[in-house]
């Protein structure tokens, strides 16, 4: 061996009490830091549920006044008119969400079928790099790209059914990520047992695999819907939005998101006040949308 | 099957876009100056927030994560992951309002006359804070967005930091290292892959955001100044303007093209922050030989 | 290699070396340690299980300690109080006493990452940190402290790796990552990096157990030379390997109640040929293990 190194030798000639927090400076310095940056730690996760917290409390603050029945049954009144409310937009939200569902879904039910059921090769690999690439699209961009599409070319005006094909787009990689992982969880023996059967391929699919991922589907349609419904920017460049009640899907129609940008955009106080009442109403359904997503998740799929 | 309709989905974009990109080329050609200058200044607008974004957001979302991911005990990890979710659901409208009526003004009563007496005087950094306050700007924008990609920043870098082998740990605290030691030299270091991909997906979601910026922006094309407290726009906060008041066809495929610019920078940076996300899970050797 | 691989009638002694026990005492009288560890009425919980109870027990300084056992018998979380990384894993607690040179190293104002520069710890699992070198990771102790000189650390490094029996082996790739080496290559980088920082007393957890035959042999050779300036204690689920390379062995075993106790704990050749306890006996004959 080398010879030895003299480490710290002066350091070992003290050897009281060596052990003892009291001994080197530098070592308590190392401990200020520690406790330093812990403390900043701390404040950093504390910050982020305090904004949580901020934003939260001001939506329910501002708009709670807002609520009350007129609200929720009339239309949007032209400044002057007491009273007036954001139906219209409820109901183009939900009618909109509807149609987007019913494309989006299976769309996206299929591609999840296709990726976990036959999912090597390079087909595969695109399908999946696809559905990702329109997972991280802005929705802005889907909205443009649908305007092209339908208001543009097909459609000629403004309408409904664009903005609920923009928000299937949206809808669909959500779906598709969901119900795939939910499928990637039967086990292999369900399969290979119906298949085992003389069950067609198909068939074991729809009739073993998909029922018995049933939860992680609603889950998923839950799930996208919550975020759907939140989107804005898409709307405003395919529905455009309507003051009146209408579920013409060859016109303009009203959107919730669209109607809290119109009414926090005008110069009037009461206006403001609603919009502040309809963001209240989007969070909330919004959050219990996304609340019970989470439970059925853990619920019935562990429970078979 | 029913996936050929997705990729025919994306092929149809690239036709309708590029119907416009020979237009827009020709629009050029006509309203040199208007278009050009516009259009940079949009790209100016999403870079500046996107950055003050991620100046901002960073260091916060990884301080939560590494709260969670090693400070915090089992029965407090749940609940605070879940509420750092929240944040992520809330929608970009009502982030949007939130900016308007309460981070707006606030920023502009006490925020931004504090910085641009206390940092306003520093040469070069100074100009970054320097003008009229307006309260609507670049920088609200960037304060905005930032809030919204922390939780986007915080989950992803608290599952890689939980990734990191509870070896590694020890093998350093054995050293005789504090707990802040062992973070800073045995756990990011293990992570740095991972981390850097979840600021890159932070900031694709950055670029995209539209109705919260819009509303807080100011929306004005103004010339470029270093100035964070000037009003301007994003990329997307201007297509979402301007799509309203576009009458002629130039001015329409002028915002498309616009368009087509945000999804390519946004399909880059998303795909790098994924690749990068990927390699992490394939082990922290994929940076060395 | 399990204790049954070999016939029951060759006495594991016959791989033995002869014991070193120096005299009993813990430091010499200019007041320089020699490592004894002591642990008195020692305890150690994972919350409400009780792991370990009640080991009493004196290590030799300057000797090789083995401590033996079945598996679950509490081996390696006995060896884990003596440098205090039991009470890193949330909801643990150790109870009695644990002296270091007569020192309790428990005691209230003592430092626990103080402890672990005196006493280190090699892993059952090599564990480099492969973000290092295999400089850097041998300077990783050093650099803790806050040395800086670039020539001291050079020394230390090279005088670990020397130690390690590792310099040879890589002085030409010292900027190569830790985890590039081989297994056996990495336990000993593991060895040298516990080396550089001088502690009085190594620790070791199963330390082959990961490693092929050659390596493990390797290791055996390294560790009887370190026994001459550093005291040793190997946990190790191997018979053989205890009676190659240990001076005393402890022997280890499950109560009913699952909690560890400490059975017998003798010479290595007294333990082996001579057994006192009926279990040790049972052990050791392989009767079960």
């Amino acid at each position: 061996m080398e010879g030895e190194t003299p480490l710290h030798t002066s350091e070992r000639a003290l050897q009281t009490g060596r052990l003892s927090r009291s001994v080197a400076g530098r070592l308590r310095m190392r401990y200020a830091i520690d406790r330093l940056m812990t403390g900043v730690i701390f404040a950093c996760a504390a910050s982020v549920v305090a904004i949580l917290f901020f934003i939260l409390a001001y939506i329910i603050i501002k708009g709670a006044p807002a609520l009350n029945l007129d609200f929720f049954t009339n239309r949007p009144l032209p400044y002057g008119e007491s009273g007036g409310g954001v139906a219209p937009a409820i109901l183009g939200s939900l009618a909109m969400l509807g149609v987007a569902s019913l494309i989006g879904v299976p769309v996206g039910i299929g591609s999840a079928i296709y990726l976990s059921e036959y999912g090597r090769g390079p087909f595969a690999s695109l399908v999946r790099f696809t559905i990702d690439l329109i997972a991280g699209l802005p929705s802005i961009v889907v909205g443009v790209f649908v305007w092209a599409l339908l208001v543009r070319q097909i459609i000629g005006q403004y309408n409904g059914l664009a903005g609920s094909v923009a928000l299937a787009i949206i809808m669909v990689p959500i779906v598709s990520r969901t119900v795939e992982e939910v499928l990637r969880l039967v086990p292999d023996m369900l399969r290979e047992a119906a298949l085992a059967l003389g069950v067609s391929r198909w068939k074991t699919i729809l009739r073993v695999v998909l029922p018995t991922a049933k939860s992680g589907i609603i889950t998923a349609v839950v799930l996208s819907t919550a975020r759907a419904g939140g989107e804005t920017a898409p709307l405003l460049l395919t529905a455009l939005g309507n003051q009146f009640f209408s579920l013409d899907f060859s016109a303009p129609m009203a959107a919730l998101p669209i109607q809290i940008y119109s009414y926090a955009v005008a110069p009037y106080d009461d206006w403001h006040t609603k919009a502040w009442g309809s963001a209240l109403v989007l969070i909330i359904v919004i959050g219990v949308l996304s609340f019970l997503a989470r439970q059925v998740v853990r619920g019935p799929t562990l429970g078979r | 099957m029913l996936v050929l309709l997705v990729i025919i989905l994306f092929y149809d974009a690239k036709d309708a876009v590029l119907q416009y990109r020979l237009d827009f080329l020709t629009t050029t050609v006509w309203d040199p100056v208007f278009e050009k200058f516009g259009a940079a200044h949009y790209i100016y607008g999403t870079l500046m927030t996107s950055l003050v974004a991620l100046l901002l957001a960073a260091p916060i979302a990884l301080g939560a994560a590494l709260f969670l991911a090693e400070y915090a005990p089992r029965w407090v990890r749940e609940p605070i992951s879940y509420l750092i979710e929240m944040l992520a659901v809330i929608p970009s409208i009502i982030y949007g309002l939130w900016g308007f009526f309460v981070l707006a003004p606030f920023m502009r009563a006490y925020v931004e006359p504090f910085l641009r007496d206390v940092i306003g005087p520093v040469p070069i950094v100074g100009s970054l804070f320097s003008g009229p306050i307006l309260g609507k700007d670049l920088l609200v924008g960037g304060v905005i967005l930032a809030i919204m990609i922390l939780p986007t920043i915080a989950a992803i870098s608290r599952e890689v930091i939980l990734a990191v082998p509870e070896t590694q740990r020890e093998g350093m605290i054995a050293l005789g290292a504090t707990k802040w030691e062992m973070i800073v030299k045995a756990v990011l270091p293990y992570t740095r892959t991972g981390i850097l991909g979840a600021v890159m997906l932070g900031l694709a979601r950055a670029f995209g955001e539209t109705m919260a910026v819009t509303m807080v922006i100011g929306n004005s094309s103004n010339e470029i100044s270093p100035s964070l407290f000037t009003p301007g726009y994003t990329m997307a906060s201007a297509i979402a303007n301007q799509f309203t008041e576009a009458d002629k066809e130039i001015y329409f495929s002028a915002v498309v093209a616009v368009a087509l610019v945000l999804l390519l920078v946004s399909v880059v940076v998303n795909s790098l922050g994924r690749v990068l996300i990927w390699r992490m899970a394939r082990g922290p050797l994929g940076l060395r030989i | 290699m399990d204790s049954t691989g070999q016939s029951k009638f060759t006495s594991p002694m016959a791989e033995a070396s002869e014991p070193v026990i120096p005299e009993d005492e813990t430091t010499t009288g200019n007041g320089i340690p020699l490592g004894g560890l002591v642990a008195e009425d020692l305890s150690a919980w994972y919350g409400s299980f009780l792991a370990v109870r009640n080991v009493s027990m004196k290590i030799h300084p300057k000797a090789v300690t083995a401590i033996i056992g079945p598996s679950g018998c509490g081996k390696s979380t006995l060896v884990r109080c003596f440098n205090r990384m039991h009470e890193v894993t949330p909801g643990t607690r150790v109870t009695g006493r644990v002296t270091l040179d007569e020192e309790d190293i428990y005691g209230p104002e003592i430092d626990p990452v103080q402890v672990r520069r005196h006493i280190g710890m090699v892993f059952q699992k090599p564990n480099p940190f492969p973000m290092m070198s295999v400089y850097d990771n041998v300077a990783a102790g050093l650099k803790l402290e806050g040395v800086r000189n670039r020539a001291l650390l050079d020394d230390v490094v090279e005088a670990s790796l020397h130690r390690a029996a590792l310099w040879d082996e890589v002085k030409d790739k010292l900027k190569v990552s830790g985890a590039a080496l081989s297994g056996g290559q990495q336990q000993r980088l593991c060895i040298a990096r516990a080396l550089a920082v001088e502690p009085e007393v190594l620790l070791m957890d199963e330390p082959c157990s990961a490693l092929d035959p050659v390596a493990t042999s390797k290791i055996e050779d390294l560790i009887k030379e370190l026994r001459e300036k550093y005291t040793i204690v190997i946990v190790t689920h191997n018979m053989q390997q205890a009676g190659r390379v240990s001076d005393k062995t402890a022997f280890m075993m499950m109560a009913e109640d699952r909690a560890g106790e400490l059975v017998e704990y003798s010479d290595t050749r007294e333990m082996f040929t001579n057994p006192k306890d009926e279990r040790t006996e049972a052990y050791i004959t392989g009767r079960f293990g």
